[in-house]
C-alpha cells in the first residue's frame, strides 16, 4: 500500500471519485434523486477540468444507456448512474451491451418504484432487472460503493469478460450519508485499471457489423454462448477482488460471512441493511442466540457454489427482501429456495419482506425476524404452508 | 439518357464503389434501399452508421451475413441518435485523450425509417440536435411501418390507406395529415435541413455530402417509394418518386442555417391525382378528399415558396 488520504465522502462523491481515477472517456446521465449528487459531481469534475471525459446531457435514461452502449462500441471507457424509475426506463436497453459485450458500468442508487411515487430506497428496482446479463455487485457502505466501482471497470474490461457491470448503492442509505473512507493512491488505480482495448470497436479502418438480425437457426446459438460466457465471469470476478484486496487491502468475496463459524440460524441480506444486521447478530449472540449473517455481495452471476457452502451447516436461513414479486413473496427468498431445492442437506428457509420505499429495519426488525421465523419453523413442522410476512407493517 | 450514355458519363459522376452490397433481402423495386445505396456512395468509407430496427436492418444484417462493407451498428428501434451522441462523443474523448489518431475526419450518420424517426425515435433525435452533437440523420420515410406489415405511422399522409389506418364505412384510411418531421428539424435551429427522393440521386447525394460535411447536426428526410405498402408495380418506384416531387406532394429543398432554397422550382405542379391514381393505397378516394388534399397541397407548397423567396 501507497499513500492513502482519509476523507468523509458522500456515497455518490465516493462513486464519482471512482470514476475520475478510472478516468471514463463518457458518461451519459439523466437526473433522478437518489443519484443526483453522483452526476453534479461528475459535471463539476469535468467543467473543472479534474476529468477529461465527454459529459451527455441525455434527455432520458433510455437514451443515457444507448449513449453509453454507442460510445463503448466505439472504444470509450463509459459511466451511468441512475435509480427507481430510470432504470426502468432503461430497461430495454439494458440487454444490448450485455448481448454485444460491451463493457459498461453502471452505478444505481437504489429506489422503490411507482406507484406511488416514492424516491427512497428499496430493492424493486433491481428485481426488474435480474435477468439483464450484467454482472451485479451489492454494496453496504461507501467504501465498498468506491471499490466495487473500480473493481466493476477491471472485471468488466477484462478480454476474457467483456460483459457491462453494475454497483448498487442503497439510495439515501448509502448516496446521501458522509463516511470517512479511503482513497487509494491515484497511481495505483490506474496500475490496477488497465487501458480498455475492446477487441471489436466500430472502426473505418476495420469494419465490423454490430447487432445484426438473429432468425431461429442461430439466435440460441447466440444466447448459449452469452449464457456460457457470463457463467465463466464468476471465476474472473473472484480473482480480481482478490487482486484488488491484495493490491489495496480491502477483500471481497461473492458471499460474505460473519459470525457463521458455529452458526445454527443465518439471516441473509444484500445491501445497506448489512451492517444493522450486523449489530443485531451481536445483540442476539450476547443473548444466547447462535445467528450469523450472509451478506450477497454478488447478485449476478449468483454465485451458486459459495451459497451452498455458506449455508450448509444451516438449520435456518432467514432471508430479507426489500421487494416484492407480487402473488409469489420475496424474489430474493425464491432464488434462495431454487439454489438449494437439489441439496440433500438443505435449510428451513423463512422469508420476510421489509424496508419497502424508505422504511427503516431497525435492529428490532432482525430480531423480531428470527424469532418469528423459529416460530413459523414450528408451523412448517405442523405441516402448515406459510407465506412470506411483510414487517413494520402498520395494521 | 440513353444506356450507352449512362454507361459513359455516370461514372464519372459517382463513384462505382458499393458500400452497401447488393445480395439484401429487400422487396422488388424497393426505394429505400436505392436510398440507401446512394447514401453510402456519398458518405465514402470513412463513416460509422447507426441504423434503427426496420426495413433496412433486417434485409441487410441477417446473421452472419451482412451488406455492409463500413461499420454498422444497430441495437435498437427509437434510440438512434441516442447512440450516435454516445459513439461521436466517444471519438471526441479519445482523439483529445490521445488514445486514437484517425487518419481522416470519421462521419457519424444515423438511419431511420419514419417510425423510428418521427414517432418512437422523436425525442432521443431531438435531444441529439439540441445538444449540437457533429452527425447527419437520414429519414428513409415510406411512410408507414412496412416491416411490420404496413401500419400507419404519423408520417403516412391523409387519405392513404394501411392495415391500421384501414378503410371503412366509417374510414378513408388514414385519417390525419403527415407530420412535418423537417420542418421539426428547422425548429432546432441545425445548420442544415433538407429533403429528398432517391428518383433524383445526383440531388440526394449532394445533399448527403452537404450534410455530413457541415459541423453540427444535419438532417436529411429522404422519400422512399415502397411498392410493397404502396400499392404499386415495382418498376413505378422512380416515377412515383418524381412525381411526388412534380406534384408539390413531396417538394425538394434545403435549409442552410435557416435560409431556404428550393432545390427544383417548379412552376406549374401536376396534379395530385396523378401521383395518387397509380397507388393501390389511395385508389379508394373520392373526388372530393383528392380536391382537399390538392388544396392542402398547393397551400403548403406557396408557404415553402414564400420562407424560399421564390415568386
Amino acid at each position: 500500500m501507497k499513500k492513502v488520504k482519509i476523507e468523509g465522502l458522500e456515497g455518490s462523491f465516493a462513486v464519482a471519485e471512482a470514476v475520475r481515477m478510472a478516468n471514463a472517456d463518457v458518461i451519459a446521465a439523466y437526473p433522478i434523486t437518489p443519484q443526483t449528487h453522483i452526476v453534479e459531481r461528475l459535471s463539476e469534475m469535468v467543467a473543472d477540468g479534474e476529468l477529461d471525459a465527454e459529459f451527455i446531457c441525455v434527455e432520458s435514461e433510455h437514451s443515457a444507456m444507448s449513449a453509453c452502449v454507442g460510445a463503448s462500441a466505439a472504444g470509450a471507457r463509459v459511466f451511468t448512474c441512475t435509480a427507481g424509475q430510470g432504470l426502468e426506463l432503461m430497461h430495454e436497453v439494458l440487454y444490448i451491451p450485455s448481448s454485444m459485450r460491451l463493457p459498461v458500468v453502471a452505478v444505481i442508487a437504489n429506489r422503490a418504484l411507482s406507484a406511488p411515487l416514492s424516491v427512497w430506497c428499496d430493492h424493486s428496482d433491481v428485481m426488474a432487472i435480474r435477468d439483464i446479463g450484467w454482472i451485479q455487485m451489492f454494496a453496504e457502505n461507501n467504501q465498498q460503493a468506491f471499490d466495487l466501482t473500480l473493481c466493476a471497470y477491471r472485471v468488466a474490461e477484462d478480454k476474457e469478460v467483456l460483459f457491462p457491470a453494475m454497483v448498487h448503492l442503497d439510495g439515501f442509505y448509502l448516496s446521501h450519508v458522509i463516511e470517512d473512507m479511503v482513497l487509494p493512491d491515484e497511481e495505483e488505480v490506474a496500475g490496477f485499471i488497465p487501458e480498455y482495448e475492446h477487441p471489436f470497436v466500430l472502426d473505418p479502418d476495420r469494419p465490423v457489423s454490430m447487432g445484426c438480425y438473429g432468425p431461429p437457426f442461430i439466435y440460441p446459438e447466440t444466447k448459449k454462448a452469452q449464457e456460457v460466457a457470463f457463467a465463466n465471469t464468476r471465476p474472473k470476478i473472484v480473482e480480481t477482488w482478490k487482486e484488488f484486496g491484495d493490491t489495496f487491502g480491502r477483500y471481497y468475496s461473492p458471499v460474505e460471512k460473519y459470525k457463521m463459524e458455529d452458526a445454527r440460524i443465518a439471516m441473509l441480506t444484500m445491501g445497506s441493511c448489512g451492517e444493522t444486521a450486523m449489530l443485531a447478530v451481536d445483540e442476539m449472540r450476547e443473548e444466547g442466540e447462535d445467528v450469523g449473517l450472509i451478506r450477497l455481495r454478488l447478485w449476478r452471476p449468483f454465485p451458486f457454489k459459495e451459497f451452498r457452502e455458506a449455508v450448509k451447516d444451516v438449520e435456518l436461513l432467514v432471508v430479507l427482501d426489500r421487494a416484492i414479486s407480487f402473488g409469489m413473496g420475496g424474489p430474493v427468498c425464491s432464488e434462495v429456495k431454487s439454489a438449494l431445492y437439489d441439496q440433500r442437506k438443505k435449510p428451513y428457509i423463512v422469508g420476510f419482506i421489509g424496508g419497502l420505499g424508505g422504511r427503516d429495519i431497525p435492529i428490532e426488525g432482525f430480531k423480531y425476524m428470527v424469532s418469528r421465523a423459529l416460530e413459523k419453523v414450528k408451523a412448517i413442522e405442523r405441516g402448515e404452508e406459510i407465506e412470506a410476512e411483510m414487517i413494520g407493517i402498520r395494521e | 439518357m440513353e444506356k450507352e450514355e449512362a454507361e459513359l458519363f455516370v461514372p464519372r459522376l459517382v463513384t462505382t464503389e458499393e458500400n452497401f452490397a447488393s445480395g439484401h433481402r429487400a422487396c422488388i423495386g424497393c426505394g429505400e434501399a436505392l436510398a440507401v445505396r446512394h447514401v453510402c456512395k456519398a458518405l465514402g468509407k470513412n463513416v460509422i452508421i447507426v441504423n434503427a430496427t426496420g426495413c433496412i436492418e433486417i434485409i441487410s444484417s441477417l446473421l452472419p451475413q451482412t451488406s455492409w462493407c463500413v461499420p454498422w451498428i444497430h441495437t435498437l428501434f427509437e434510440n438512434v441518435a441516442a447512440v450516435v451522441s454516445g459513439i461521436e462523443s466517444a471519438y471526441k474523448a479519445r482523439v483529445r485523450k490521445g488514445k486514437i489518431t484517425p487518419a481522416k475526419e470519421v462521419k457519424f450518420v444515423g438511419f431511420a425509417g419514419d417510425g423510428g424517426t418521427s414517432d418512437i425515435g422523436i425525442q432521443a433525435l431531438s435531444g441529439a440536435m439540441e445538444r449540437g452533437h457533429n452527425f447527419l440523420y437520414c429519414c428513409f420515410d415510406n411512410e408507414a411501418y412496412m416491416n411490420t406489415g404496413i401500419q400507419r405511422s404519423s408520417s403516412t399522409p391523409y387519405g392513404a390507406w394501411t392495415t391500421t389506418a384501414p378503410v371503412g364505412k366509417k374510414s378513408i384510411g388514414q385519417m390525419t395529415w403527415k407530420k412535418n418531421m423537417p420542418e421539426i428539424a428547422v425548429a432546432h435551429k441545425i445548420p442544415y435541413v433538407a429533403t429528398a427522393c432517391p428518383s433524383y440521386p445526383f440531388d440526394l447525394m449532394d445533399k448527403v455530402k452537404r450534410g455530413v460535411e457541415i459541423e453540427g447536426p444535419a438532417y436529411v428526410h429522404i422519400l422512399s417509394p415502397c411498392p410493397t405498402g404502396w400499392r404499386c408495380q415495382p418498376n413505378l418506384s422512380i416515377e412515383i418518386g418524381r412525381l411526388a416531387v412534380e406534384t408539390g406532394v413531396f417538394p425538394l429543398y434545403e435549409v442552410i442555417n435557416g435560409e431556404y432554397r428550393l432545390s427544383i422550382d417548379l412552376p406549374e405542379l401536376k396534379p395530385v391525382k396523378e401521383y395518387m391514381k397509380k397507388q393501390g393505397r389511395f385508389r379508394h378516394l373520392t373526388e372530393d378528399v383528392i380536391e382537399k388534399i390538392q388544396a392542402r397541397v398547393e397551400a403548403e407548397y406557396l408557404e415553402l415558396k414564400e420562407k424560399a423567396g421564390v415568386k
